[in-house]
Formats: structure tokens, C-alpha cells, sequence
């Protein structure tokens, strides 16, 4: 029988080890584990490669993972917020490593990792800093850079509703990077809001097959609050 | 003669006014968030919005705000009916591979080559961050940038050259400034209009670069 429903966040990261590649999915606060960010900063492994799309706010979640320090790199399209000064600092006192991705080159490349693809050729960088040193080629008389699959040893993602076989669904514009970066992941993790049984989920509104998931983890349903919010 | 620059809120309206009916836009954070609020009447326009949305609806009122429904700056918004959800590789996919038809965004300066520089001045102890606007400048079938004429200390930001870190190369194709549109062409920077007690001389000595009527 397959059961991948663990019965707490300590278990679901107790073999996190130093030196792990781990993505953690989320946009802004939407679509952020912060529940099992908490979980690994208790668990301790140090040396990280957190994959994401920021690099944090104030000093929670991811920015409570930095200021841990706990992370040696990130690779992200937007580490600068309204409320990143734990990223910033970091940053300009030289204790962290940046490698800096276009959005849409960072979930292509997770895309690519968990689809098999060893890397694509696309337009978006040619030209500019984020591109310098990689391969280029002219395709059809445009210029495209060569980039990377990004693969990870574990993904930390927050879904909506999970059953025992790792069948995932997503809430509105929490979903962002969770489908990609489960598929990326040797193991994904799953935190959600609601554990269902074996065919409750709607076999058509399944977003996330249980395939890509390895362990799911039932958290307290609580609302998004804002991150990184910045007026206008 | 004398001019009036446009207002923030004006200039939205002066881009708003020129997208089409159907189009599916981004509007990228910071200034063109704005043109949403300026979208003519009787037409429909899709927006798009990086983190997966299609058919942003505008801000909720504060007891409806959502933080699982937010822009690209992280603003509680709506989805409007039809409106859809995606994950981030299908969303970027509708920018780099052409989809969507119009992108505009903030610029620190455009060449008379269409080149874009938007992401980073390139300082020492500047946080460089890209997000998505490297996907839109290039992918989207036309890139609009919207934007102040001048720098605050009054410095052009319609140059020959850019001198920032390039966002793409080639990839701007009209600029909506609070004194102008202009097209970029295969032959540089042509004036479409500017506002009104402003002639194109003016404008020419103000940018430092050349303009053709």
C-alpha cells in the first residue's frame, strides 16, 4: 500500500542533510511553506542551495532560514524586496552567493530538470550579464543562450488538498512553482491544507499527480498574510 | 512656448487608450501597473500576471483582500470571470514565446536600437534583481515602455547607448514618456506625438539624442 502521508513536519524533513539543493515554492507570501521552512531551520542542516523565487521577507520563513545561517546559495530571480534586509545583508557582507535567473529561465530550467530535458536554448538573457559565458547559438536567424536543468535533492511546496498517494491541488495563485519544483526534486514535500482520501479529489482538477510528490504533511489552515508588500 | 507633462495617471490613460480590443497584456510593476485603471471601456483586455493569472481583475476592497490572489508587486487583486490559474512555467511560457501581445515596462533607459535597460544600475551595493522582466522584454510580440522622459536630475532616458546593464537587445518597439510617444524603427527614435507647446526641436535638445518627425 501506498501511504506517503507523514505524520508531522519532523519526520517529513528528518533526512535533510548539509550541503542539500532544496527548492522552496512560493510567489510574494502566496504559495510559501513557511510551516516546513520552520521545520528545517529546527532540523538544522547547514550548507544549503535553497532554489526559489525570492530570497525572503522581514524575518520569517525564508528570511529566518538565511539569518539562520543556514544557506550558502541561492539561486533566485528576485532576492531585492521592500522588506529583504536579511538577503541584503548577507549579500553585501560577501556570506552568501546569489546566482541571479530570469523568472522565466528559473522555472523553465526546474521544468526542464523534472521533464528530463539536459537544457534548452532560449532568447530571454542573450545579450545581457545573466547570459555572459554561457553557450549561444543562431536558430532561424535569432540568437539563443543554452541554459541548465536545475534538479534538487528535495522541494518544499504548500498545496491546498493532498491524498495518501501524493495527489496534489492548489488554491488560486499559490500554485506558481509547486508543480514544476515537485517535479524537479528527488524528494518533494508537500504541506497542505486538507488531507483527503483516495478518490475525493477530482481526478480532472488534480494539478500535481502523486507521482512527482513524496511526502505529504497536513498543516493548521491558516490565511496568506502579505509579504514583501509594497505600496504603490 | 510652454508644455505641461503629463500626469502618471495621464500617461496611463495615453497607453491604455492604445490597446486593443483582445489584447493580452502584462503590465509590468511599479508605474505600468497604473494603465489598469485607465483601460478603456468597451473593450476586452486580458491581463496577465507572471505568478499565474490570467484575467486580473482590479484591487479588492480591503475586508476582501486574499494573499493566495496576488500581482507580480504582491498586491492583493481579482480574478475576473473566465479568469484562469497556472503554474510559473506555463506562465513564462506565454511570455517567451510570443502569446501575449503587449508587455509594457519601466525603463531606466532605451536606445535608439530598442535596446532596454530596467533591471539594474549596475552599482556596487545595488541588489541586482530580474524577475520576469527579461522573459517580457523578449518574448512579448511588442514591448511598450512607459516611463518619465528625463531622469530626476533632468538626464535623458532615451540615449544612443544604453549604459545600464541591458534587459534585451532590440526589443522595444514604442516609448510612452510624460512629454511623448515615440516608435523605435530600424532607423532609430521617430516621433509619433508629444504634448502639446512642445516641439520636436525642444524635444530633441531635452532627450540629447535624435528624434526623427
Amino acid at each position: 500500500m501506498i501511504d506517503k502521508i507523514v505524520s508531522s513536519i519532523a519526520d517529513a524533513l528528518a533526512d535533510v542533510c548539509d550541503g542539500a539543493t532544496v527548492m522552496i515554492g512560493g510567489f510574494g507570501g502566496a504559495g510559501m511553506p513557511n510551516e516546513l521552512i520552520d521545520g528545517l531551520i529546527a532540523q538544522g542542516a547547514g550548507e544549503l542551495t535553497i532554489v526559489a523565487n525570492n530570497a525572503g521577507n522581514a524575518e520569517f520563513g525564508l528570511a529566518a532560514l538565511l539569518k539562520a545561517g543556514m544557506v550558502r546559495k541561492v539561486i533566485c530571480s528576485f532576492p531585492r524586496q521592500a522588506d529583504s534586509y536579511v538577503f541584503d545583508a548577507l549579500y553585501r557582507a560577501g556570506k552568501i552567493e546569489l546566482e541571479l535567473v530570469p523568472q522565466g529561465n528559473l522555472s523553465e530550467r526546474i521544468r526542464a530538470a523534472g521533464a528530463g530535458i539536459g537544457g534548452f536554448f532560449t532568447k530571454v538573457g542573450f545579450g545581457t550579464d545573466l547570459a555572459k559565458g554561457k553557450e549561444v547559438r543562431e536558430i532561424n536567424g535569432e540568437m539563443y543562450v543554452l541554459e541548465a536543468p536545475i534538479h534538487a535533492d528535495y522541494a518544499l511546496i504548500k498545496a491546498e488538498q493532498g491524498d495518501r498517494w501524493g495527489n496534489l491541488t492548489y488554491r488560486m495563485a499559490a500554485r506558481n512553482f509547486g508543480p514544476v519544483m515537485a517535479m524537479a526534486a528527488k524528494t518533494t514535500i508537500a504541506s497542505v491544507h486538507e488531507i483527503v482520501l483516495l478518490g475525493q479529489l477530482d481526478p480532472e482538477a488534480v494539478v500535481t499527480p502523486g507521482i512527482f510528490v513524496q511526502r505529504v504533511v497536513k498543516i493548521a489552515r491558516s490565511a496568506t498574510v502579505a509579504s514583501g508588500y509594497k505600496a504603490a | 512656448m510652454s508644455y505641461v507633462k503629463l500626469t502618471r495617471d495621464q500617461l496611463a490613460a495615453r497607453i491604455a487608450k492604445d490597446i486593443h480590443d483582445g489584447a493580452y497584456v502584462n503590465l509590468g510593476i511599479g508605474m505600468p501597473t497604473l494603465v489598469a485603471n485607465h483601460l478603456p471601456a468597451g473593450r476586452e483586455i486580458i491581463l496577465q500576471s507572471e505568478n499565474g493569472i490570467l484575467g486580473m481583475g482590479p484591487a479588492p476592497t480591503s475586508d476582501a483582500e486574499d494573499f493566495d490572489l496576488i500581482n507580480a508587486g504582491k498586491q492583493p487583486v481579482t480574478l475576473l470571470r473566465g479568469g484562469s490559474y497556472f503554474h510559473s512555467a506555463d506562465s513564462f511560457a506565454m511570455m517567451r514565446a510570443g502569446h501575449l501581445d503587449i508587455a509594457v515596462l519601466g525603463a531606466f533607459q532605451v536606445a535608439a536600437n530598442g535596446d532596454l535597460a530596467n533591471w539594474h544600475t549596475g552599482g556596487k551595493d545595488d541588489i541586482p534583481a530580474v524577475g520576469g522582466a527579461m522573459d517580457l522584454a523578449v518574448g512579448a510580440k511588442q514591448t511598450w515602455v512607459m516611463m518619465e522622459h528625463l531622469t530626476r536630475s533632468g538626464e535623458s532616458k532615451l540615449v544612443e547607448r544604453c549604459t545600464y546593464p541591458l534587459t534585451g537587445v532590440g526589443c522595444v518597439s514604442r516609448i510612452y514618456t510624460d512629454l511623448a510617444v515615440i516608435d523605435v524603427t530600424a532607423q532609430g527614435f521617430k516621433l509619433v506625438e508629444c504634448v502639446a507647446g512642445l516641439s520636436l526641436a525642444e524635444l530633441n535638445s531635452l532627450s540629447n539624442v535624435s528624434i526623427a518627425p
